[in-house]
């Protein structure tokens, strides 16, 4: 099973909210929308279910074309960040409800619901009204009615994201073993790059209404194409910088330089953008090539195990350094940073990438 | 959320609009119709011009009528607004008295309007009403058929009992819509309560208090059956409103082409005036 | 400025509370110094918000006594308490402008206009709404809105404490970052005492000093972060804390040592006689692999781009590893090691006996 957009966009009086897409978007795995909230992923996602008609471009399913069909039609299911519920229906009815609609006969009701109720582990709760449960146990309801009809397509728009983090952590362990052996198309839209990695799949990094790069999830984060898609996959935000090339030495600053690895030999000499993850850049030397860099720190996150320490360097780009253990710094105070060089993304010009390192 | 375009809609409003043509705009070109000819009777028309209109606009009686129709319209206004912004204030937001006082709230706004005309015209009688036997008997002089001023009274405050409730609801319906965290920041900032209420709560009910105002101003703008019931537009002229004027010119004296010409009058004051209220609250709100 | 004392304090919402139930804070004794940056931590219903509204005087406990300094404040309104607050969602006076806003509470307190105009200008500059005071304030995004709850705070040279009530939770994920950090900074350069409540961990280690975790109504430890990682007074610390959490499992115990399924295992504390209910509790950062140790099947690899989350099965049981992105994960023959220094024996839940015997 198979969802394609075909050169789809939208445009609503004159604004464009989605630039011309094109993707495959396949059953057997996930795949994400990944973006900050007004990048698109609820207008991309409105065209995929048919609640909204493409400016241009057609949406095919299985092969067949579907733009003009209406959602009733098409078997979607979705879930929302909101829990929404039927509040005055109880549980059953409320998971029920999409197969009443269907006039399924009422055993096999009873027995899919229960079936459902089961895997979602709310089977105890069956006869209770949804104010009466928590937020998490709220979510999982809406979940299962999304589950219970055989949907072909079934879209999560960040639906974790009004839990309490642990029980967003139980969930996002769930959702991919609830999919593993069903046949629809999974799409799920989230504003976080850990979440993203979590999944797997497939991914798209999403970026005011155009998708920047959209290919396996672990391949946008190792390899991104081009600046944007790797800024939309890092959190906390990549580091960024301008380099100089000239001959065999890359130039950070009149501190910083490192020499030009084989593999890039090939570049010209130049200006180019180089993004370094923040684990990649350590407030001490390590075992490996690392290159020294000044920063003035300006507040350092020690969350027990790990610390996050914003500092700015070369005059004033923010940085961010995320490592092992707590290394406590105070406001204000100047520092040596070290960078992984040989982690790090060169971009060209135009934003595209060089080459990546490791 | 993006809106759908789709050219079919018209088709599914294309019933109402056909009932609405029906409803307003035939009776409304009839009465333009009539507003510029002059008949006879026998069915024969005259074509009138503008003359209705000018006739309308000179007439000493026109003005009169407005007059008290504007002086009614924003008394009540007056009174009812605050009066109903201060009840809903201090009204219960919690437990089993919310519905109590709702229920008693909307009692007044389910009675029908000739029978409310009727229970104020027996509770205000002098001889045997509650209100006028009791304030006779407290030694003041009232009797609300024969002087003006206690007729005036008398029907201001049966339209402030009649429909403060309805102000009372809508601004108990945008007061309970204010999360509670305003009133706790509104605590810890030290506000006091009139500045809790200025700058938290009446922000909060703009918008139902806009919706408030218009409608009580289009209603008792056009306020008919009560009046007439209760006063009957005396004693003499002195409670005659525009809308009992009208119905004097169109069916008691059968005058249907100024009548015609001054409810066409009638209604585009009613628009005007709307659309001043609305313009002038919605202006703040896109600042 | 003052330090926060709570004793003997209980609370319920009930006129007769009868069942243990019944009470939202049972039992709590704490203390907090005067500046210093503090978090509750728990899940949603454990009593973190009672509580601080309880310390902000918005509500009235049933039992017990605040004091600020020496001085018993249990019965004082919110105004007289000289405290601030930043609630979930932004609470704005949407008619005034940023600077009205900000010099609302002081005008209410009928500070002088040059007093005022100083104070407002020199906390817009702190969390950048200079740029923004002449506007709306009901046209600020989120963000901004809570810098305008946050500025109307610290406007006051009165203030006690700051509390926030999980004051990020309707940012955008990429801003909740920067203003995270913006807090931080804030507290370190206005020295106040912050008390910052929320279910998320990250936010909480980050942002304090000295975290309080809170369960069902109860303090269940206070510590720094490193405490709280390192050392777990409680499971039910060591699954809330980290992600993902500690890895928890029964053990059996005899004469003092734990043994899984006959296998002794090394910990870092002893138990005592006659104990019930057993378990071991070991983070997943704890667990490697070696080429001695007790032998594993790997069950599932899972991609977080920093590191990897290993699920293991050990003993006949669900483990999981963290293992940092690069590292080589075995394929079998799988052989886990568990660090003596930090694998340590619960009993029914609380951290058992005392450190050092092995």
């Amino acid at each position: 099973m198979a969802l394609e957009l075909k050169q789809v966009s939208k445009s609503v009086a004159g604004e464009t909210h989605i630039f011309p897409t094109d993707m495959v978007l396949e059953a057997g795995e996930f795949n994400i929308l990944l973006g900050t909230t007004l990048s698109g992923k609820t207008s991309l996602m409105q065209l995929m279910a048919g609640l909204d008609r493409p400016t241009s471009g057609q949406v095919w399913f299985n092969g067949q074309d579907v733009t003009e069909m209406p959602v009733q039609k098409r078997n979607v299911s979705m879930v929302y960040q909101q829990f929404i519920n039927y509040p005055n229906m109880t549980v059953f009815e409320n998971i029920a409800s999409p197969l009443r609609v269907a006039k399924l006969p009422d055993k096999e009701t009873r027995s899919r619901v229960g079936e459902i109720a089961e895997i979602l582990r709310i089977s105890s709760m069956l006869e209770r009204r949804p104010s009466e449960l928590s937020g998490g146990q709220q979510q999982r309801v809406a979940m299962a009615r999304a589950l219970v009809k055989d949907s072909s397509l079934i879209l999560f728009d960040e639906p974790l994201a009004n839990l309490d983090f642990k029980l967003r952590e139980e969930l996002r362990d769930e959702l991919p073993r609830l999919f593993a052996e069903r046949d629809c198309v999974v799409v799920y839209a989230t504003t976080e790059p850990s979440e993203a990695l979590l999944f797997g799949g497939k991914c798209a990094a999403m970026f005011e209404g155009a998708v920047a790069q959209f290919g396996p999830t672990a391949e946008l984060y190792r390899k991104p194409l081009n600046l944007t898609s790797a800024q939309v996959f890092s959190e906390p935000p990549l580091n960024v910088a301008k380099v100089v090339k000239s001959g065999d030495i890359f130039r950070l600053s009149d501190t910083a330089s490192w020499p030009v690895d084989a593999s890039y030999q090939t570049m010209a000499d130049g200006e180019y953008t180089i993004g370094v993850r923040p684990h990649h850049v350590y407030p001490m030397q390590k075992e490996k090539q690392l290159v020294p860099i000044d920063g003035k720190v300006q507040v350092a996150e020690l969350s027990g195990s790990e610390s996050m320490i914003h500092f700015t360097a070369f005059e004033d780009d923010s940085w961010v350094s995320l490592s092992h253990g707590v290394h406590a710094f105070d406001g204000g105070e100047v520092t040596t940073f070290y960078v992984d060089v040989a982690n790090c993304f060169y971009f060209g010009a135009d934003g595209r990438l060089i080459s990546a390192g490791m | 959320m993006n809106k759908t375009v789709n050219q079919k809609a018209w088709f599914l409003v294309l019933p109402v609009l056909l009932l609405v043509a029906f409803n307003a705009l035939i009776p409304l070109m009839t009465v333009v119709n009539y507003s510029v000819q002059e008949t006879f009777g026998d069915n024969n028309f005259f074509w009138a011009g503008v003359l209705w209109f000018e006739e309308v606009l000179r007439s000493e009686r026109f003005h009169s009528s407005l007059g008290r129709q504007l002086f009614f319209t924003f008394s009540i206004l007056l009174i009812e607004i605050p009066l109903g912004v201060a009840i809903a204030l201090a009204m219960p937001r919690k437990g089993v008295w919310v519905s109590v006082c709702l229920v008693l709230m909307a009692m007044p706004l389910l009675i029908p309007w000739n029978v409310v005309g009727a229970m104020w015209n027996i509770f205000a009688l002098p001889e045997i009403g509650l209100l006028g036997n009791t304030l006779n008997a407290l030694g003041i002089d009232y009797n609300f058929t024969r002087q003006p001023v206690a007729a005036w009274v008398t029907l201001i405050a049966m339209d402030v009992w009649h429909w403060t409730s309805l102000v009372v609801l809508l601004a108990y319906a945008g007061l309970v819509s204010i999360p509670d965290a305003y009133y706790q920041a509104a605590k810890i900032d030290g506000a006091s309560s009139w500045a809790i209420f200025r700058f938290i709560q009446l922000p909060k009910m703009k918008r139902v208090l806009t919706i408030a105002i218009l409608l009580r101003f289009m209603d008792s703008f056009n306020i008919y059956t009560e009046p007439f019931v209760l006063t009957g537009g005396g004693p003499g002229n002195s409670t005659t409103l525009l809308s009992i004027d009208l119905v004097k010119i169109a069916l008691g004296q059968f005058d249907l082409g100024p009548a015609a010409a001054m409810s066409l009058i009638y209604f585009l004051i009613i628009l005007l005036l709307s659309w001043i209220f609305y313009t002038l609250m919605m202006r703040n709100e896109d600042q | 400025m003052a330090k926060i004392t709570l004793s003997n304090m209980r609370h319920s919402y009930l006129a007769q509370p009868s069942s243990d139930d019944d009470w939202a804070l049972k039992q709590l004794d704490l203390e907090w110094e005067d500046g210093g940056a503090y978090a509750l931590l728990g899940p949603s219903g454990c009593g973190k918000t009672t509580l601080l509204n309880i310390i902000s005087g918005l509500l009235v406990p049933s039992h017990g006594k605040i004091l600020f300094d020496e001085t018993d404040v249990s019965h004082l309104p919110p105004n007289k308490r000289h405290i601030a607050q930043v609630f979930q969602f932004p609470v704005i006076y949407d008619t005034m402008t940023v600077y009205d806003n900000l010099a609302f509470p002081l005008r209410n307190r009928g500070v002088d206009e040059k007093t005022v105009d100083a104070r407002v200008r020199e906390v817009a500059e702190m969390t950048d709404l200079t740029q923004m005071l002449k506007r709306r304030a009901s046209k600020l995004t989120a963000d901004g809105k809570q810098k305008i709850s946050l500025g109307r705070g610290m406007v006051r040279t009165d203030v006690n404490a700051i509390l926030f009530d999980e004051p990020l939770t309707v940012i955008d994920p990429h801003l909740k970052f920067q203003l995270r950090s913006k807090l931080k900074e804030l507290h370190h350069r206005v020295k106040r005492t912050m008390i910052y409540v929320t279910h998320d961990q990250t936010e909480a280690l980050t942002f304090a000093d000295k975290v309080v975790v809170m369960n069902m109504g109860k303090v269940v430890q206070t510590g720094t972060p490193v405490d709280l990682f390192e050392k777990p007074q409680h499971t039910f610390v060591g699954h809330f804390i980290g992600s993902p959490g500690m890895n928890i499992f029964p053990c059996d115990v005899h004469s003092g040592q734990a043994y899984v399924g006959g296998e002794k295992i090394a910990t870092a504390n002893i138990a005592g006689e006659n104990v019930s209910r057993a378990e071991i509790g070991i983070r997943p950062e704890f667990i490697s692999f070696s080429d001695d140790g007790l032998p594993a099947r790997i069950m599932r690899v899972s991609d977080t781009g920093r590191f990897n989350i290993v699920e293991a099965e050990c003993m006949g049981q669900s483990l999981k590893l963290l293992i940092d992105e690069g590292a080589e994960i075995p394929a079998d023959n799988v052989k886990l090691n568990f660090d003596p220094a930090n694998t340590r024996i619960y009993v029914d839940g609380w951290l058992s006996g005392s450190e050092g015997a092995q």
